[in-house]
Order: C-alpha cells, then sequence, then structure tokens
C-alpha cells in the first residue's frame, strides 16, 4: 500500500484548512519560484521524466502534450484550460481536489502555463459544482492577493492569471475541443481534428487541455521529482492515482492510492469490501461509465493501469470503480448508461445523435427481455456502426458498455428473451 | 505540394486540399451530405469516410487534410460498411415518403440510398417527428425530414449573413429553426432550398406542382437585377415552374437571389397575350395587323422630332437595337434607355461598368459605397462583398442612407459635400482608399439618378483617380445598375441622338405636345402621368403602367419566352435561351419592331436572329464577345460642380417589387406584407 | 424544443444593478472582443436573479454581448442547467446515473414523488418544488445524490430524503453534504489513508 508520505492530495478529504495558509502548511506553493527558474523545458523534460498520464480518462502522456505547445510564442498568446467538467459516471475524484485541496490545482496551473508559455488558465469547471467553484475562486483570489499568480507570479518575472469558468450542464464539454467551444460561448459541440489545439485552440489560439488531476499532481512531481513519481506504479504507468470506488462496497469512498494496485485489494482495503463479501460480486465498470464491464473473474486478478485493463479489453478511463453485486440488474444498469449517452450526445455527428438513442430503445426492450435473440447480435452491430465514426469519442463512449455488456453477459441478456417468450407463450 | 495515392492512383495536389477535393480532382467521388465546396467544412453527417493508411479509425475525407504520402481507400469493405451504417442511422427517422416529397427525384439521400441502403429497415423502434417550422412565404419546411447536416445554417450565417438559422437543442432532440418563429429576411433565402441534400426544405411556391422529371430544363439569364446570375428555367408544357441557378463563378458562384427564383409565378399573371387598341378611351383587343396599321396611321407624316422611344429595365439588346434602328429610319434622335434618369453617358466605356468585375470584389481591400444599398440592389453581388469581408474584413464605408447590409459598414452620413471632401482628400477615409492595394467604389443609382448626378458622377471619377483606384491591372470604379437592359442599352447607344431629348426633355415635350408619339419597350417605371397627350404604344409584355397608358399594345416576350441579349453590370455580354413560346399573341420583340418596319415602310435589314446580331457586333463590338468581360479603358467623364444638399438616396425600397413580373407575382406580394410590411407599395427604379 | 405557444414569457428583462455587475466583472474575465465567452455565465446570473432564463433575458444576453439572438438561444438550448421555464424555489435534481441507482435513487425519486405530489419534470401547484432527474451529478461515491439550489445533498436514503423535504417545506435550509455525517468522500468511519500525514496543526 502507498505510504500516507507519498500521497499528494494530502486534504482529499477536507479534514484539514483547504485555504492559503494550510495548504502552504501541507507544502503547497514551496519553492515554486526555484521550479520556474529552471525553465520551461526542464519542467516538461521533469514531467515527461514522471512518466504522467492524463488523468482525464485517455491517459496520453502529459510532459509529451505540453511538449506540442510552440516553443516560440507567436503573435496568438497561449493558453493553458483545465479541464474541470468533470462527469463521467462513477468519477468524482477532481471535485474533491477542487474543494479541498484547490492550490494544489492552482500551483500546477502556474507551473504548468509557464511551461507552455501561457500567460493565463481557464479552468472550465462543471456548472453544478457550485460550492467547489467557490471553493477554488477562494483558492484564486488568495493566491492572486499574496502574488502567487498575477503579476509577476511568485516573483518569477512571469505574469499569469487564472481565470474560473464555469460551465453549463453538458458531459461533452468534457471532450477538450468541445470544451473550448463552450468556453469560447458557443455550444459545446466537437471540433475537427486536425487542427488539434496545441496549434488551434482556445480563441484560435495554441492551447492545451488538462485535466484537473494532471494538473494538481504536477507541483509535488517538480518539488519531489519525475523519478519519485516514476518509482510508484509500474512502468508506463507510473505515480499515484485518486480512485473513486462507488456502487455496492460496504464503504464507498475516494482513495489515493498506488497506480497498479490489484482491484480486489483496492476494494477491500478502502472501500469495506463488496457488500456481502467479494464472492457476492457480480461485476465492476474499471474506469467510469464508458469503460466496458468486467465479470468478477477478471476482477479477481486484475491490476488497475492504463495497460492491465486495456489488456482486459477494457480500461483505466477515470478510474472510478463501480461495483456492482450479485443483485444488480446489469441490463438495466447498462440501459441507464445508454439512456446517458442518448441524453448527452451533442447531436452532431449522425451516427451518434441517432446511433445512441436506437442503442438505448433496444438496451431498454432488453430489459424485459421484449426483443428476439437476433437483436442481440443487431445491437452489438449497431454498436460497431456508432464506434469511431464520429468527431469525438462519445459514440465509442456510448458504445463500449454495450458492446462490455454483450460480451460478458450474453447469457443473461439470452435468458431474459427466452423467459418473456415462455411467458408470451403461456400467456 | 503533397503527392498521395487514393484507390491506388496518385496524385499531387496544394497543400491544404482535403481527401475529397483530391479524389474529386482524380474523378473519385465521395458521397456526402454536410459537405458543400462553398460552405465551411461541418463534417458532421460522417457519409464521406476512407480509410487512411495508419489510422485506426476511418477519417472524414471532407475535413482531413491530405499529407505527404497518405495512402487513402475509398471502396474497402470497411469504408462501405461504415456509409451503410451511416445511412442506416439517417433513415431511421427520417420519414419514407418519397412519394408526397418534392425533393423525390433530386434528393441527395434518396440517390445515395440507391447505392448504399441496405434493402429493408431494422429500426424497430419509434421514429421521431419533429413540429415543422413556419419560415416565410418562400421556403417550406418538413422538418421529420431533416438530417441535420446544417447547411442551411452555415449557408445563412455565412454567405447570406443574416444570421437567423440555428440548431437548438442537442441530441437526437437538436432542431434545425429560428428558435423563436419567424420568417428567414434574407434575400438569398431560396438558396438552402437547393442546399437542403433532401426535402425538408423545399419551395413554398412550387410545392406539390411538378416532379423534376417533368421539366424541360433551358440553361437562361435572370434579368430581375443587373448581375447577370446564371439560371436555368424550369418548364412543364408552356409553363415556367420554377427557376434555380446555375453555377458561374464570376458572376453568381451558385446564388440567387429570391426575387430572380421566386418572382416567376408573375410570368403567367397581367400578361398582355394579344395586340390592344385604345378606342373610346379603352383598350379594346384586335388583331396584329389592325394594332399595326393603327400605329402607321399615327406616325404618317409625322417628324422625327416629335417621336420619342424609351427603353424599359428588361429589354433585351435585340429589341433596343431594332427600335434604335427603326426610329433612325424614322429620323427621330430622342431615345433613352435611362428609365430612371440616371447620368450615364455613352462614353468611356467604364463610366458606366462595373469595372472591378464581381469575383474582382474578392482581391478588394477597401470600399466606398455611394447611394447604393448592394444587399437590395443586387443581393448575390452583396454575398461576394460579404464573402471578402468575411475573409479577414476590409474598411467598408457608405454615403447614403442608413442601411442594414450584411459586412460593417462605416456611415459617413447622406450628404453628397463628403464625397467632394473623399476627392480632396480632405476626409479620413481619403487615407484608407490610399493606404489600401486594390481600393473599390460602388457608384449606386440613387447617386445617379438626380439633377446632379453627372457631377457625382464626376466626383466619384475624382475619387477614383486621388485615390489610385484605377492601375493597369486594376480597376476600382464600379457603377451598380438595378437594371438588367441598362448597360446594353448604354453600350448599343440606346441614348439621345444629335440634338435629341432625355427622358426628362421627352416627357417635358410630351407634356408640352412638342412630342406626339412615345414608343415604350417595356418602359414601365417612368412618370407616364407626365405623357400628356401624346400616342403611346407600349410593347411589352406585362399590363403594368406603360399599358395602362398606352393607346396601342403590342404583345411581346418575357425573358423566358426568347432568345436576348443583356449585358450585365460588369459589361458581360450574356444570352437568355427561349424555354417556352410567348402566350397567346404574344411575340419575340424584335420580331414585332422587324414587322412593323415593314409596315412603316421603312424594313429593317435583317431578317433572322443571327443577322440582327451581326448588326449588334457591328453597333458595338461588345456584342462579339459572350461571357466574358473586357477591361475598358479609362478616361475622364462626369461633370464638374458642387453637388446638391439634397441627401444621397438608394433606389430601391422594396426589394420584391421592381418591374412589371415581379408586381404581378403573388409570392413577391407576399413577401412583400412579410418583410416590407405594406403590400403592393410601387416602388421602381425611380425609387 | 419552439417557444411558439410560451404564454408564460415576460415582455422585458433587466439585469438588477447587482446582477449587472456581476456581468460586467464576468465579461472582463475574458480578452478584449471575446466577450461571446460570458454568455454561460450571463444566462446563469440572469437565472439566479429570476429563476430561470426567459426569452426576454436571452434577448439581453445577445444584445450585450454583440451575439446574434440564435446563437444565445442555441447555447441556452444544448445546456442542461437553464430552465427555460419557471420552477419551482426550490428545484430537486435527483440523480439517477448508474453509481446512483445502485444505492437506491429509485426510491429516492419515489420518495420525492410521494413527499411532493408531483411527478419527475413537474412543479407542485403552489410552486415552491420542481421534481427533475438529472444526470450524474460528480458525486458518485457519495450516492445517492440531490441538488437543490447550490448544495448537494449526499448519501441519501428514504428517511433522510424526507426530512430534507419536510425542512424545505418548513422554510429551513437542511444542512448540504452527507446525510450520515461522514467526512467528504472519506470511507464512513473514518479514513483507511491520510491518518499520519496533512496536519496543519
Amino acid at each position: 500500500m502507498l505510504r500516507d508520505q507519498d500521497r499528494i492530495f494530502t486534504n482529499l478529504y477536507g479534514l484539514h484548512d483547504w485555504r492559503l495558509k494550510g495548504a502552504q502548511a501541507r507544502g503547497d506553493w514551496s519553492g515554486t519560484k526555484d521550479i520556474l527558474a529552471k525553465g520551461r523545458e526542464w519542467i516538461i523534460e521533469e514531467v515527461k521524466t514522471s512518466g504522467l498520464r492524463g488523468r482525464g480518462g485517455a491517459g496520453f502522456p502529459t510532459g509529451l502534450k505540453w511538449s506540442f505547445m510552440p516553443k516560440e510564442i507567436g503573435s496568438r498568446p497561449h493558453y493553458l484550460v483545465v479541464n474541470a467538467d468533470e462527469g463521467e459516471p462513477g468519477t468524482c475524484k477532481d471535485r474533491d481536489i477542487m474543494r479541498y485541496d484547490p492550490h494544489k490545482l492552482v500551483e500546477g496551473c502556474l507551473l504548468a502555463g509557464f511551461a507552455m508559455g501561457a500567460h493565463a488558465a481557464y479552468i472550465y469547471i462543471r456548472g453544478e459544482f457550485i460550492r467547489e467553484a467557490e471553493n477554488l475562486q477562494v483558492a484564486i483570489d488568495e493566491a492572486t492577493a499574496a502574488g502567487l499568480i498575477g503579476k509577476n507570479a511568485c516573483g518569477s518575472g512571469w505574469d499569469f492569471d487564472v481565470f474560473l469558468h464555469r460551465g453549463g450542464g453538458a458531459y461533452v464539454c468534457g471532450e477538450e475541443t468541445a470544451l473550448i467551444q463552450s468556453l469560447e460561448g458557443k455550444k459545446g459541440q466537437p471540433r475537427l481534428k486536425p487542427p488539434f489545439p496545441a496549434g488551434v485552440g482556445l480563441y484560435g489560439a495554441p492551447t492545451t487541455v488538462n485535466n484537473v488531476e494532471s494538473i494538481a499532481v504536477a507541483p509535488t512531481i517538480l518539488r519531489r521529482g519525475g523519478a519519485w513519481f516514476a518509482g510508484l506504479g509500474r512502468p508506463k504507468n507510473s505515480g499515484t492515482k485518486v480512485f473513486c470506488i462507488s456502487g455496492h462496497v460496504e464503504r464507498p469512498c475516494n482513495v489515493e492510492e498506488e497506480m497498479g494496485i490489484p482491484l480486489k485489494e483496492l476494494i477491500e482495503k478502502h472501500a469495506g469490501g463488496v457488500r456481502g463479501g467479494w464472492n457476492n460480486l457480480l461485476a465492476v465498470i474499471p474506469g467510469g461509465s464508458s469503460v466496458p464491464v468486467l465479470t468478477k473473474d477478471i476482477c479477481d486478478t486484475v491490476l488497475m493501469d492504463f495497460d492491465s485493463l486495456r489488456d482486459v479489453r477494457s480500461g483505466l478511463g477515470t478510474a472510478a470503480v463501480i461495483v456492482m453485486d450479485k443483485s444488480t440488474d446489469i441490463v438495466a444498469g447498462i440501459a441507464r448508461l445508454a439512456k446517458f449517452y442518448k441524453h448527452e450526445s451533442c447531436g452532431q455527428c449522425t451516427p451518434c445523435r441517432e446511433g445512441t438513442g436506437w442503442m438505448w430503445r433496444i438496451m431498454e426492450r432488453l430489459v424485459t427481455g421484449n426483443a428476439s435473440i437476433e437483436e442481440i447480435d443487431m445491437l452489438e452491430e449497431v454498436t460497431r456502426q456508432v464506434e469511431g465514426h464520429t468527431i469525438c469519442a462519445l459514440g465509442d463512449a456510448a458504445a463500449w458498455p454495450i458492446q462490455g455488456l454483450i460480451r460478458s453477459f450474453r447469457p443473461e441478456l439470452e435468458r431474459r428473451i427466452n423467459e418473456a417468450r415462455a411467458k408470451a407463450r403461456a400467456a | 505540394m503533397p503527392k498521395l495515392t487514393i484507390d491506388g492512383r496518385e496524385v499531387e495536389v496544394e497543400a491544404g486540399t482535403t481527401i475529397l477535393q483530391a479524389a474529386e480532382i482524380l474523378g473519385i467521388e465521395i458521397p456526402r451530405f454536410c459537405y458543400h465546396e462553398r460552405l465551411a467544412i461541418a463534417g458532421n453527417c460522417r457519409m464521406c469516410l476512407v480509410d487512411v493508411e495508419k489510422s485506426p479509425k476511418p477519417v472524414a475525407s471532407c475535413a482531413m487534410p491530405v499529407g505527404e504520402g497518405m495512402v487513402v481507400r475509398t471502396d474497402t469493405p470497411q469504408v462501405q460498411k461504415a456509409r451503410k451504417g451511416v445511412l442506416e442511422f439517417l433513415l431511421i427517422n427520417h420519414p419514407l415518403d418519397c412519394p408526397i416529397c418534392d425533393q423525390g427525384g433530386e434528393c441527395d439521400l434518396q440517390d445515395e440510398v440507391m447505392a448504399y441502403g441496405f434493402d429493408r429497415g431494422r429500426y424497430a423502434e419509434n421514429k421521431r417527428a419533429v413540429k415543422d417550422k413556419e419560415w416565410g412565404p418562400l421556403v417550406k419546411t418538413t422538418m421529420t425530414r431533416c438530417i441535420h447536416c446544417t447547411r442551411c445554417i452555415r449557408f445563412i450565417t455565412e454567405v447570406a449573413g443574416v444570421p437567423e438559422l440555428g440548431a437548438t437543442g442537442r441530441g437526437e432532440h437538436m432542431e434545425v429553426g429560428t428558435y423563436v418563429e419567424k420568417a428567414l429576411s434574407s434575400e438569398l433565402s431560396g438558396n438552402i432550398i437547393d442546399l437542403c441534400p433532401v426535402g425538408a426544405l423545399t419551395s413554398k411556391p412550387y410545392a406539390f406542382t411538378a416532379r423534376p422529371w417533368e421539366l424541360k430544363k433551358t440553361e437562361s439569364i435572370d434579368v430581375f437585377d443587373a448581375v447577370g446570375s446564371n439560371i436555368r428555367v424550369d418548364a412543364r408544357a408552356n409553363q415556367v415552374m420554377r427557376i434555380l441557378p446555375r453555377v458561374n463563378d464570376d458572376v453568381n458562384e451558385e446564388w440567387l437571389g429570391d426575387k430572380s427564383r421566386f418572382a416567376c409565378d408573375g410570368l403567367v399573371r397581367q400578361r398582355l397575350d394579344r395586340p390592344y387598341l385604345r378606342t373610346g378611351g379603352k383598350l379594346q383587343p384586335v388583331t396584329w395587323s389592325e394594332a399595326m396599321a393603327a400605329v402607321a396611321a399615327k406616325l404618317k407624316g409625322l417628324s422625327g422630332a416629335k417621336l420619342a422611344a424609351i427603353a424599359g429595365d428588361m429589354a433585351d439588346a435585340e429589341a433596343m437595337i431594332a427600335l434604335k434602328d427603326l426610329f433612325t429610319a424614322l429620323g427621330s434622335p430622342n431615345l433613352d434607355c435611362r428609365q430612371d434618369g440616371a447620368k450615364l453617358g455613352a462614353q468611356p466605356r467604364a463610366s458606366y461598368l462595373f469595372n472591378s468585375t464581381i469575383a474582382g470584389i474578392e482581391t478588394a481591400d477597401a470600399l466606398l459605397l455611394i447611394g447604393t444599398n448592394p444587399r437590395r440592389e443586387a443581393p448575390v453581388l452583396n454575398a461576394r462583398i460579404r464573402k471578402r469581408w468575411q475573409r479577414n474584413g476590409m474598411p467598408i464605408a457608405a454615403v447614403g442612407p442608413k442601411a442594414e447590409l450584411t459586412y460593417k459598414v462605416e456611415d459617413l452620413g447622406e450628404s453628397a459635400a463628403v464625397l467632394s471632401a473623399i476627392a480632396d482628400g480632405s476626409h479620413p477615409f481619403a487615407a484608407t482608399l490610399k493606404a489600401a492595394k486594390r481600393p473599390m467604389l460602388i457608384l449606386g443609382q440613387g447617386a445617379l439618378a438626380r439633377v446632379d448626378g453627372d457631377i457625382l458622377l464626376g466626383l466619384a471619377r475624382k475619387i477614383a483617380d486621388a485615390t489610385g483606384m484605377v492601375s493597369a491591372e486594376w480597376n476600382g470604379f464600379n457603377v451598380l445598375h438595378t437594371a438588367a437592359a441598362r448597360v446594353g442599352g448604354l453600350d448599343l447607344g440606346f441614348l439621345p441622338g444629335t440634338g435629341g431629348r432625355d427622358l426628362e426633355g421627352i416627357l417635358a415635350g410630351a407634356e408640352k405636345g412638342e412630342i406626339e408619339v412615345v414608343y415604350l419597350l417595356g418602359a414601365d417605371e417612368i412618370d407616364t402621368s407626365r405623357l400628356g397627350k401624346a400616342f403611346v404604344i407600349y410593347q411589352g409584355h406585362h399590363g403594368d403602367a406603360g399599358a395602362h397608358r398606352a393607346d396601342v399594345v403590342l404583345p411581346g416576350a418575357a425573358f423566358t419566352e426568347k432568345d436576348g441579349t443583356y449585358v450585365n453590370t460588369e459589361g458581360r455580354v450574356q444570352r437568355t435561351q427561349r424555354a417556352i413560346f410567348p402566350p397567346g399573341e404574344a411575340k419575340d420583340d424584335w420580331k414585332i419592331l422587324r414587322a412593323l418596319s415593314e409596315t412603316l415602310g421603312h424594313g429593317l435589314p435583317y431578317d433572322d436572329l443571327a443577322a440582327l446580331r451581326a448588326r449588334l457586333a457591328q453597333a458595338n463590338p461588345v456584342f462579339g464577345q459572350l461571357d466574358t468581360v473586357q477591361p475598358a479603358s479609362w478616361a475622364s467623364f462626369g461633370a464638374d460642380g458642387v453637388p446638391s444638399a439634397e441627401p444621397l438616396t438608394t433606389p430601391i425600397d422594396n426589394y420584391y417589387m421592381t418591374d412589371p413580373i415581379s408586381r404581378a407575382s403573388k409570392t413577391m406580394a407576399e413577401c412583400t406584407a412579410t418583410f416590407v410590411g405594406c403590400a403592393h407599395k410601387r416602388t421602381g427604379t425611380h425609387g | 424544443m419552439s417557444s411558439t405557444d410560451d404564454t408564460f414569457q415576460p415582455a422585458s428583462f433587466a439585469f438588477t444593478a447587482e446582477s449587472l455587475a456581476k456581468a460586467k466583472a464576468t465579461i472582463a474575465k475574458y480578452p478584449a472582443g471575446r466577450q461571446k465567452s460570458a454568455v454561460m455565465p450571463l444566462l446563469d446570473i440572469a437565472q439566479r436573479q429570476e429563476g430561470w432564463v426567459s426569452m426576454a433575458a436571452m434577448n439581453v444576453v445577445a444584445e450585450m454581448l454583440d451575439m446574434a439572438p440564435i446563437r444565445v438561444y442555441e447555447v441556452a438550448t444544448f445546456y442542461t442547467m437553464f430552465n427555460l421555464k419557471p420552477v419551482g424555489k426550490y428545484h430537486l435534481q435527483v440523480c439517477t446515473n448508474l453509481p446512483c441507482m445502485l444505492r437506491g435513487s429509485e426510491e429516492i425519486v419515489a420518495a420525492c414523488k410521494t413527499e411532493l405530489g408531483v411527478g419527475l419534470g413537474e412543479t407542485t401547484a403552489d410552486g415552491l418544488f420542481t421534481l427533475s432527474e438529472v444526470e450524474c451529478l460528480g458525486a458518485c461515491v457519495n450516492a445517492p445524490v440531490i441538488w437543490i439550489g447550490d448544495d448537494y445533498y449526499e448519501d441519501l436514503d428514504l428517511q433522510s430524503t424526507k426530512t430534507i423535504i419536510q425542512a424545505l417545506k418548513r422554510g429551513e435550509t437542511p444542512k448540504a453534504g452527507s446525510q450520515t455525517g461522514r467526512q467528504g468522500s472519506a470511507p464512513a468511519g473514518g479514513p483507511t489513508t491520510l491518518t499520519t500525514v496533512g496536519g496543519d496543526a
């Protein structure tokens, strides 16, 4: 188990003072000026060394992403945009960072922003996080008043402002280009890529969009060294990670753990185990609603990191572990997710706009078995017609849970259909 | 220049070209719904997916720029499957109502389903129903058919510049519309009917009247303004059913103004379909020979000085030269083709042309508008100004009444004195024009059709000279005409001859009795109350102002009913083609004049169209060069002097009613009621 | 969604002085010429002032930000947080997404319905309560969750849901956050981590 000394979010539960004074007591904002003095290149190299991969779901190497920003600042300013539009069902880690450890994020903005040549960061926080936004704004104001950000941030000579922007209720804005569109005052409809945000992003300027957790871990990584972070977890899957454990566990919680921790250990050690014991486990969605569900046999041994979960045809995603015990109506559960994706489709691309509604409607019928066996295959085919055919990954995210269900629980689907038929025949 | 391979064939294209465009160069057509070459790329329909080597997912070819060494396949099973999938998704919520859909037979969705569709549906759920929207008299909506390609939204926003359409809601509940129900106020709204790939947007006036395969299609030229938009006239039996634009990148790209598209219902109303003679104060139907005889009787013994002829705004060059030749033979120098009294002379040609050319607007970098509202006078040309402005902005200023234009305009007031100040360099906009590499001005009829029009013409010329608008490779001096016939008339010198009277002279002469016969060739925009006791011969196609005043009516042909030559505001010579025959006993206009000349004993020396057109080219060589623009040489023109204090105006108040055809159109009457507020308000080029 | 028969739409809308000051401060957050970025915040300010966003309010926002009104309508109809019809003083938005569902959100919805006497998407006759279903609120380890006003009410069960509604009916403001009294997202009974560091005392 990860030692407390190696945990980054030391106020994850809000047991301590989240304001500047408390944050500084926990080590935030210490030596920030010295880190800045080491220069852009050093910061990016150190983050690359740490092996940090994006904590928003896709797991793209963070240092590499930062290095895509133009080396020289041209006629357009550079922007850092922080994705705090946390909305992937099962996920509630950024919420804790923002309400209880906001200075980690603000300091991270400065360091990351400086490393990419930005003088401004916009934090796009989901609109429903009203109290979290209040805390974060207080942190921004405190940091500004203390000279930590703003003109000549930390005395570094670098001017840096952090602005908070509240969303309006649209999951798709978690997609980076939709988020940029939204920040520009438009509907959150993802943009075509290329061009990529590093070239043409916010207001047409070079932009990097990072998840809250990715930015908030940066100051600690830079203070303790990339090697420290890289030493935790496994190669290419390094560091610590905030896991959200929800659903049928004894004690749902968020917890920061080492990457690669066995799923079973994570659940048993921190969440009090599966309700009714490990053998009562039906399935786990290991990385937020978008990733395919895992059956118990896989859960017995699987490790919680990017590559391990990819190897079992699922994903780490946002590391939101949704636990389902044997009382779960798994078909209804996945149908509920299908409804969610239908509700959140932006409507732009044909396959997603039309396909999410179709998939949901079939799923609803499968819940009661009001379908034919062939329709299971048809549904699978429809998911393949959506997957990979849209501008953003929402279409994929809508398809995967259903594919996972069919892959892992086909007998259950068939059982319901046969039962419904038998019932109809009897009547 | 990147080189790539598409379906095994190599092609080298300019950097920035998309895969779809590169494929088009090779003649490989990639299906698409949302992509349109004149609109911003949306990439949302996903129909154009192709395989690109090393890309894990299929790629939207409309949005993906080519790369060096790219290997693209448009015909793999994976691509076919993706397209099939997209089509199936489009169809699950698209009604299968093709038999009652006006788009049937020319529907992109229908065509693609034939190519890629399943032969039966697998969708067992309820279909989405969407409430239709009320967008005014022109565009009919059946929104359940909408496939959300957003072409209409992009057109109205980008090209028309009147952002009234959007997509509200999201996901499967996203709806295209205005949200707050309202009629689309753009003069270019009809183009979204052409752009709509399905039957969601169809023509309201044309609704349920014909099927595309029943129509005879004739390529022609529009005459409702002086742009000379290229059109296709679709007719069934002997009736024009609809008018659509044709592509001409130099003129109208592929757009058409709403009046040009929708006023065609005016072609069957108020028509003059037989000759009339006024007897006992009333117009009575007569035979052609009776009408001709009446004219001959009236003209007998009259000296040429007592005769006058005025050519109207839709007159073809063939009729004008025939009328001019006839009047010359009759010894009359009293000719005018300027119904509005515009102070434009015959020389030099550059003084009355849109010299920059319409396409040339795209290369300009500063613009001064004088007495013109291009949006009303030439909506398609206005779209070109907007296109240029939207690209990366350009300073645009206007002298004249405040107008709602589709680009940002600096308002310099309505006083002509501003022009003097710009000409002498004391006005700040003079510096803006001077600093520009390709400055231009557009001089409208609002500045020319006034007593001191020649002074304003001179001032505009001075501005052009003083700010460097005219050079070897650029001429920024432009006159925007409103009448399709005007440049042709000027090119033919349909103007007062030596000692001859102009429009004002003719009207004053008629009032005083010095002019005894006035020949109106489709001239309806003059003040007919000033014709006094003159014997009025009206030759034209509609029972409008001229015919009401006439003593003899000679029924002519509308532009859709004859092979006519028109010269657009740029000086581009283009020809209409007969799509249908004139109604009843009406005849081709030059033939009426040829016949009349015979009756009058001054037989015109051309018996067929070829001979007549040879005569046109002899009168002015420009008529020998079709469809192109010849640069006109620059010289001094216009008068010196101080313009009057009278504020500048613009020539058109009601875009929808400017001529006998649009005034007869029910559709245009509805537009007038909807957009202008008072139906049947008589407005013409006389402002 | 169309607004044709919206008889409830007011003829006009104006920001109060306080709202206007907030709006101006918001616009100042964005670079010059990028004022359109403030469209969502301004709609939110309007909603906070009136309880919902009327057509008139959207038009005022369009005018203030130099946007075509249709672009504002697009935004207002795209994001679910904007109420385009009046809602009750207390807008109860119950999350029913999977993590909440697994922890009994169906029971919570049922409790709300019984307690309020209205269905989802409906407002009580006295105009005090509107009950809505909402998508994932991002507080999944504290499921089930209801969002009321500016606060989340977490770790709900049948009884605590009733208690909250009854308190609201009495005009009280129930304590937000976990209804079982645990701290934040820490496991019930106390954290399993962070027991040796993090003190700021």
